[in-house]
């Protein structure tokens, strides 16, 4: 149906992965999202933070049109989402899917390829190739005729990075790669952004747990419905940021708990006592 | 035995009547377990109450019973029936659930207000039109037969054809439209071919019960499998067989019903794959259980003090602590809810 895209082309121009601008979204009449301007450069491992109810899903979902905006718009790579889709790999919440669903894991990996493949031809042996290539790089090779009903949830969450990863995309878009997984998976995640930013790709994530942004991405948007900022994290991730994202329903670890901090840049404790 | 063999071989009518329930068994399995895997059963049911006014309507267009305009008119309004749910659940704020009873409820009731007119005229023509509520498979016809196994064949093509988008369709339309593949149009496409599904099975099964071919079919079959390819094929085999049987048996008694067996076969069929399927059947999970049960009391019993239960993280005692229990689906559904605060 198409044809793998010129990656060189697209990178001399310069133009940002994912750039945001006056994107506002609503359900029904109550705002989700509000003139959010976002810009995530080049090889930057980007995480999404905030309260629940922010809109940190609802932010991925709108830039790719799986949620209609009311104003605003999004680009990546410098063009509209439908002219470079091949480029932007979407990992949706591994909850969203009924996991008891008639097939295997292979299967679910192939289907990264469905676009591409195009109507009415059937997935070939190069297809389940790179699907095994692709579940060998989160570690699950050995799972791949295991029927997904039998994974556990982090087994799950790689089988759905590995659908994506088939894609060979430069972008992907992860919603809350991190939630509720296992260490081994935990690893292999982290094991695998590394990996993606030494190959010069771009990671926007979902992410929940405050505690470990700054190990895992280098960069980080705070959202609670409006964009309170974003920028490289040890410019961002700081305590007024969190505390306006937050809004007071947060405390903070003293910084004597996470040596390597500068006074402002404490670490916040997950904020889970309490929310929306 | 011999006796309904011979029937279904050598007797004209019960031949004709077993073939075009065996094409509506298949057919409707196949594009059920599509609807199933959806979760979209009653999709199909307020379908096929819906084509209710349409039968009607074809009637009073036609002027008579021409099968034509009877399967076309139910065609019509089965699928407006189906654009009608979409609708609702879209433009406002009813669920799904509450979208398909209202538009069921209201389509029925507009077909049994329009039959009880046409009934009413004294048209003598009219006679028979009642059997599209609970079907009567003794008339199909070897024309209604042939129509039926052509528009079956090129629903099952079609479902071949785009077996690759539908399955993506059934199991991640989000990602799938990230991927660029239509799934807007195939929703659409599918819920036409189930509409054609329901129209080929409205003359021997009727608008009422025509959804339990939809379901049955497909819900049995996903108990003796963890393939959806053979679980299509399983879907097609058990709902033919549920339409062979059910004619066949029927035509020994006249006071059968043929559409009310074939759907009460299809049934049973699911009683017992429920009951007796291997890994995901009743007695499998019990006897299962019972078993990891004994283990784990085993487990449980001996030795001193706090066990670690079998795979279980060293994080327990924490939980325990906090006096919760771990059940990690709660978590793993919403790892972001609030947890809530303790006194």
């Amino acid at each position: 149906m198409r044809r793998a895209n010129d990656n060189g082309q697209h990178r001399a121009s310069g133009a940002p992965p994912l750039e945001v601008r006056d994107l506002t979204v609503a359900y029904h009449t109550k705002p989700v999202l509000w003139d959010v301007d976002l810009v995530v450069p080049a090889g930057a491992l980007c995480a999404i933070v905030g309260p629940n109810g922010a809109g940190k899903s609802t932010l991925l979902k709108a830039t790719m049109g799986l949620t209609p905006k009311a104003a605003g718009w999004a680009h990546f790579f410098g063009e509209e989402y439908g002219s470079v889709r091949d480029r932007v790999g979407y990992v949706p919440q591994r909850t969203s899917v009924d996991w008891d669903f008639p097939t295997n894991v292979l299967d679910v990996v192939t289907m990264g390829l469905y676009g591409r493949i195009g109507w009415v031809r059937r997935p070939g042996k190069r297809d389940r190739q790179a699907a095994l290539e692709a579940l060998d790089k989160v570690g699950m090779a050995d799972y791949a005729t295991r029927q997904i009903s039998q994974l556990s949830g982090g087994q799950q969450q790689r089988v759905f990075l590995a659908r994506s990863l088939v894609q060979e995309a430069d972008l992907y878009l992860m919603d809350e790669p991190f939630a509720g997984v296992d260490a081994t998976t935990e690893r292999a995640i982290i094991g695998l952004l590394s990996e993606l930013r030494s190959a010069g790709k771009t990671v926007v994530a979902v992410h929940h747990d405050l505690s470990t942004v700054d190990d895992y991405f280098d960069w980080v948007a705070l959202l609670n419905l409006r964009l309170v900022a974003a920028g490289p994290v040890e410019e961002v991730f700081t305590h007024d940021n969190l505390h306006v994202t937050y809004g007071g329903r947060i405390t903070f670890l003293d910084s004597s708990v996470a040596p390597g901090l500068s006074d402002g840049e404490q670490v916040a404790a997950i904020p889970r006592s309490e929310g929306s | 035995m011999r006796d309904l063999l011979n029937l279904l071989l050598f007797d004209y009518t019960v031949r004709t009547v077993a073939l075009g329930c065996a094409v509506l068994g298949a057919v409707s399995g196949v594009l059920g377990c599509f609807a199933v895997l959806r979760r979209q059963s009653l999709f199909g049911d307020a379908l096929a109450h819906a084509a209710l006014p349409g039968v009607c309507l074809g009637f009073v267009f036609a002027g008579g019973k021409s099968p034509a305009w009877l399967l076309v008119g139910a065609a019509v309004s089965g699928w407006l029936g189906a654009l009608a749910v979409l609708g609702v659940v879209r433009g406002s704020r009813l669920k799904e659930d509450a979208a398909l009873g209202i538009v069921l409820t209201t389509f029925f009731g507009v077909g049994i207000v329009l039959l009880t007119r046409i009934q009413n005229t004294g048209n003598a023509s009219q006679s028979g039109l009642n059997s599209f509520l609970f079907g009567q498979a003794a008339v199909l016809l070897q024309r209604d037969v042939l129509i039926m196994a052509g528009a079956g064949a090129t629903v099952l093509a079609l479902v071949a054809l785009f077996y690759k988008e539908f399955k993506l369709l059934a199991f991640d339309p989000a990602y799938g439209s990230t991927l660029g593949v239509p799934m807007g149009l195939l929703g659409v496409l599918l819920t036409g071919l189930i509409t054609v599904a329901v129209v080929i099975g409205l003359q021997s099964v009727g608008v009422i019960l025509m959804a339990a071919m939809l379901i049955a079919p497909a819900s049995a079959a996903r108990q003796w499998t963890d393939r959806l390819a053979v679980m299509i094929g399983l879907a097609a085999l058990l709902g033919a067989v549920s339409g062979v049987a059910g004619a066949a048996l029927s035509s020994l008694d006249a006071r059968v019903p043929t559409g009310p067996l074939i759907v009460l076969l299809a049934t049973a069929i699911v009683l017992f794959s429920l009951a007796f399927a291997p890994r995901r059947g009743l007695l499998w999970v019990g006897l299962q259980r019972r078993r990891e049960n004994r283990k784990l009391a085993a487990a449980a019993v001996h030795g001193p003090g706090f066990n670690k239960a079998p795979g279980e993280p060293d994080y327990a005692d924490h939980l325990g602590a906090l006096g919760g229990v771990h059940r990690p689906t709660d978590r793993d559904a919403a790892p972001n809810a609030p947890i809530k605060e303790r006194p």
